[in-house]
Order: C-alpha cells, then structure tokens, then sequence
C-alpha cells in the first residue's frame, strides 16, 4: 500500500475549505483549552478570578504535597488493577469456552455483546440499585446471610460496587477481542498438540495464552484507559466518589476541584498531569501494540 | 473443535449459560423493577417476577408526572435531546473525517501532514483532561444548554480521520484517473466514487460513535443546567434523590430501560457493523 497517492488533484482553495470544519474545531476545543490549561497550571487565581499572578511549579507542588491527590491516585490504580484482572480474566473464560462450542459461539457473542451499549451513569445506577442499602435485592440477600453491606458507609465495599459496574460494562469489549484472538490462532497449531496427547488443559497454557498476548496487553492498555477516562460517569452515578473521598478517582477529583470547589490552578495541574497519563498510554499504546496485534 | 470431549462441552455450555445470566441480571432487576409500584420495591425483597404497573410507570416518565422527590423532567424530551446528540456527533464526526482525511489525501498543500498530525494529536486529549478550560470556551461562546455546545466540541475525530485515510490510501488510482478523464471534478469524485466506496467503513464508525455519541455523561453534565436540555442519561442521576427510600425506583428503572434500548438495538441489528467497527477504530 502507497502511503502517497500517486493521481491526486489540484485545487489552491478546496483542500484548505475540506479541512477548515475539523481544523475550527480541534483549535477552538482542543488546543486551546489545552493550552490555557497549562497556562493556568503556572497561576494562581482568586475563586473569582479578579486577580491572577504567576506562581511557577507551586501548583504541581501543592499537588505533590496534597495527600487527598495521592489518596485519589492510589484509588484510581487500586480501581485499574482490580478491573483489568477481573475483567480480562472473567472475558478470557467466556471466550476459551465461546471458542470451543464452535457452532453456537455467535449466538453466545449476541448474548454477551450488547452491555457495552449501555451508558457507563446507568450502569452505575443499575449497579447502585442492586446493592443500595435499604431496598436493594442483593444487599438484602447478604444481609440474610449475615453480611452487612454498606457502601455509603463503608469505602471497600463502595469500590467492590464500582469494580462490579465498571467489569460488567466492560466484559463484552474484552470478550469480542479474545473471541477474534481465539479464533485467529491456527486449528493446525492445536490439532497437532492434540496429536501428541496434549490436554485441553494444557494446550492452553502452552499455545492458546502465548499466542493471545498481544491481545491481552492491548486489553490490558484499553482496559486501564478505560478506568482513567471512562469510569467517571460510574463513579459519579453509583457512588458520588463516597463516602468521603474513598473513591474519588483522578478525574472525579479533577472535576470536583474545578467545578464544586473552583480552584483553577489546582485542577489545571491535575489537567496537566492527566495529560502527561494520556500521551504516555496513547504512546505505549502505538508503539507496543500497534504492530504486533493480530486478527 | 479438535477431539471429541462430551463433558468439556458441557461444561463450556454451562459456563457460557451462567455468563449470560450474569450479565443479564442486573438488566432484568431494573426491567423488574420498572413494572412495579414503588411500594413493592422499598419494602424488601423486591418481587423477582414483572409487576402490573410498567404502562402507568413508563407513561409517567415520559411525559413527566412521576412521583417521588427526584427531578420531575420529561423523559420524552430527554429521549429526544439524547436522539438529536447521539445524531449529530455520529453523523457529524464521519462528516468531518471525510473531508479532512480526502484534503490529506487526495490533494497536495503546504503543511499538509502538519495538520494530519494535528488531528491526529487530538487522541491525547479527550474533554476528561481539559474539562475547564473547554467548559470556559462554550460558555463565552453562549453554547451552554445548547445543541451546539452538546455536540460540537465532541465531533472532531482522530480515530475516524485516521479510519478513511487508511482506507482511501487502499482505493485504486486508476478509479480516480478513469473519473477525472469522464470529466468529473474533486467533489463529484468525492461524492459519486470515494462516499459509495466507504460504505462499510461509515456504518462501522456510525454505530460505534452513535452509542459514544448517546453515552455522554461529563460532557453535558457541564454544558447543560435546564432541564428541557438534559439527555437521558443525565436524567436517570438527577431522579434519584438522597435517601434510597424517598427514590421513586419504579421511575428510575423506567428511565433506565428507556436509556439503554436505543444503544442496545443500535448494537443488536447492526452486529456485524459494530464488530467491524471496534475492531477498526481501536487498532
């Protein structure tokens, strides 16, 4: 494949008019709020914004020193972890078992396919409703087995409840992508394992997984972008990042520090440092994955 | 499947089965839930079989008369703001992608993977990282509970751009060549060759960008502050009020199921659409 067009057409205007609808809106609603938002992490302003002065790194300092910043750092690597090994590994059994009932696997894909559909805020509020305290029919059911659930009360089991929401939203993405790995692995590769006396077992481990890796760490890459960016609206309807901060992951942080207690320099250091994330996720994420993922 | 293995199959039926179930449980409590008055569900254990109230409960979300202490907005209305948004992002976002990626490709200018880099780049910065300053931009432009300021910002697309390069870059020259000695200019070639060819392409991306387009939660949770400007998704949190019990969950779990079907048809009928389109945006 070219990667230059060989014919092509000569116009002095219409290129630049093709492009001008993108190009007006990735200036006007990209580049520069993320512009100011790195001009605004170096400043500090008043909660009215009528004074403004330059401060340097201080921003990133006080970051550095806030210890509800780091408290809400480690939650959202606690949340990361916890849905990226449950997730992956709850999808990677579906798929393995998908990929044996050869005939009927499409049907279980329609069955399994449609959650990513679902709004991540109503997932959280599915979710929340199951386990809310008082009129939730699984909270009732533990508490009938003795087992006092909380989580408005209780910061564990309000990150179980964002976990539980945030897996189920994410099974059917991980389960197509494993059902395609699966599928693409040569049938030869393991009828000769077959052969020789390998265990279904067996084969497994020593084929079907090797050869999925490029797969799972691709997951693996999507999945904990996924928790950075996407989860907000699950945090947000399921538990308001309660109780107390417990699971007030990084951009829910963000958003409170901007919106509800409007500091602007404290969340433009944290915009910034969600950035510096992003671009280094979007950089593994090309440079390691790209190539090496088939299909 | 390589040998014959009677009870691995089971087990892998069975395993598949209990899957499903999980997975479909919580949808089948909400549906529960939003066939029953709200006496039956804050009085625990909520009923596990459909109750007699769904018409009264779903009419009474959509035109607004709900009970209970939660926001009272319609969701008829919220439905439609939804439609109109989830819409113009998909519809928009495979617009714009066009254009920019048949100026990157089909023609030669100063700059030009300048800007296709520049798009490009955009990738690293979703509205999560940028939620003030962006929020400062709509808001001088009086964008706020608007259509625009719900959609514009969210139709640039690297990832689409990026899609029709790609495939552009596949489709013959001699095409392009035979068009031009018919007489056909950039635009026609554009219309009548390059749009038919991208068929696929933009059902792919339609599907996947509409459910993206109808699941914003940030976004319009800070663009819009009036009530007849709030999409669904939006409205189902604003119903559910402080406690559990003062929450009319027979209305809430209605909005829930309203919420989820157009997405989830989107994703059913257009199955084959949808696997393609995952699986091109996200390589």
């Amino acid at each position: 494949m070219a990667a230059e067009k060989r014919v092509t057409f000569r116009s002095p205007w219409l290129p630049w008019a093709l492009l001008a609808p993108q190009l007006v809106v990735i200036a006007l609603f990209f580049f520069w709020p993320a512009g100011q938002a790195l001009v605004q992490s170096l400043q500090q302003s008043d909660a009215f914004g009528t004074s403004v002065q330059w401060v340097g790194l201080e921003n990133f300092r006080n970051l550095w020193n806030d210890e509800t910043y780091l408290a809400s750092f480690a939650t959202t690597a606690v949340f990361s972890v916890l849905v990226a090994s449950l997730g992956l590994s709850l999808s990677l059994l579906l798929a393995v078992f998908a990929d044996r009932v050869v005939k009927v696997s499409g049907l279980y894909r329609t069955l399994l396919v449609w959650p990513y559909a679902v709004a991540p805020a109503v997932a959280g509020v599915l979710w929340l409703f199951m386990f809310a305290p008082s009129v939730g029919i699984v909270s009732y059911l533990l508490r009938e087995w003795g087992f006092e659930w909380n989580h408005l009360l209780n910061g564990n089991h309000a990150m179980a409840l964002i976990v539980m929401a945030a897996v189920w939203k994410q099974i059917a993405y991980n389960f197509l992508f494993f059902l395609a790995g699966l599928q693409s692995i040569p049938k030869s590769l393991i009828e000769a394992a077959a052969i020789d006396g390998a265990t279904p077992w067996r084969r497994f481990w020593t084929i079907q997984f090797p050869l999925l890796s490029p797969t799972t760490f691709f997951l693996l890459v999507i999945n904990v972008i996924y928790v950075f960016l996407d989860t907000f609206a699950i945090v947000d309807a399921a538990t308001s990042g309660g109780p107390g901060k417990e699971t007030a992951i990084l951009v829910y942080k963000l958003y409170y520090d901007a919106f509800k207690a409007m500091d602007l320099g404290a969340s433009a250091a944290q915009s910034v440092v969600l950035m510096f994330i992003v671009v280094i996720f979007t950089v593994i994420q090309f440079r390691f994955v790209e190539k090496k993922v088939n299909y | 499947m390589v040998e014959r293995r009677p009870i691995l199959g089971i087990l892998a039926h069975v395993v598949l089965i209990l899957g499903v179930l999980i997975v479909a449980l919580p949808v089948y409590i909400t549906f529960v839930a939003s066939t029953h008055a709200n006496e039956a569900i804050i009085h625990p254990p909520m009923p596990l079989t459909p109750g007699s109230h769904m018409i009264e409960n779903y009419t009474a979300v959509l035109t607004g008369t709900q009970e209970g202490g939660g926001s009272k907005a319609m969701v008829g209305r919220m439905m439609l703001v939804s439609l109109v948004t989830a819409l113009v992002i998909a519809i928009g976002k495979i617009a714009i992608s066009l254009l920019s990626a048949f100026a990157i490709v089909y023609f030669r200018f100063p700059f030009r993977m300048f800007f296709f880099w520049a798009i490009f780049v955009t990738l690293m910065l979703p509205v999560e990282v940028r939620i003030a300053p962006t929020y400062k931009v709509v808001s001088d432009l009086g964008m706020l509970n608007t259509y625009a300021g719900l959609t514009v910002p969210l139709i640039a697309s690297a990832t689409a751009t990026f899609l029709f390069r790609q495939f552009f870059l596949t489709v013959p020259d001699e095409l392009t060549e035979a068009s031009r000695i018919d007489g056909a200019g950039p635009l026609r070639f554009f219309w009548d060759v390059l749009v038919p060819l991208s068929r696929t392409s933009i059902a792919a991306l339609f599907v996947i960008q509409f459910i993206y387009g109808w699941n914003q939660y940030l976004w319009p949770l800070l663009v819009t502050t009036s009530e007849d400007m709030y999409p669904v998704v939006i409205g189902i949190k604003r119903m559910i009020s402080g406690g559990d019990a003062q929450t009319e969950w027979g209305a809430v779990m209605a909005t829930a199921m309203l919420a989820m079907i157009p997405p989830a048809l989107v994703v059913l009928l257009m199955q084959r659409w949808f696997v393609k389109g995952l699986v091109d945006t996200e390589k």
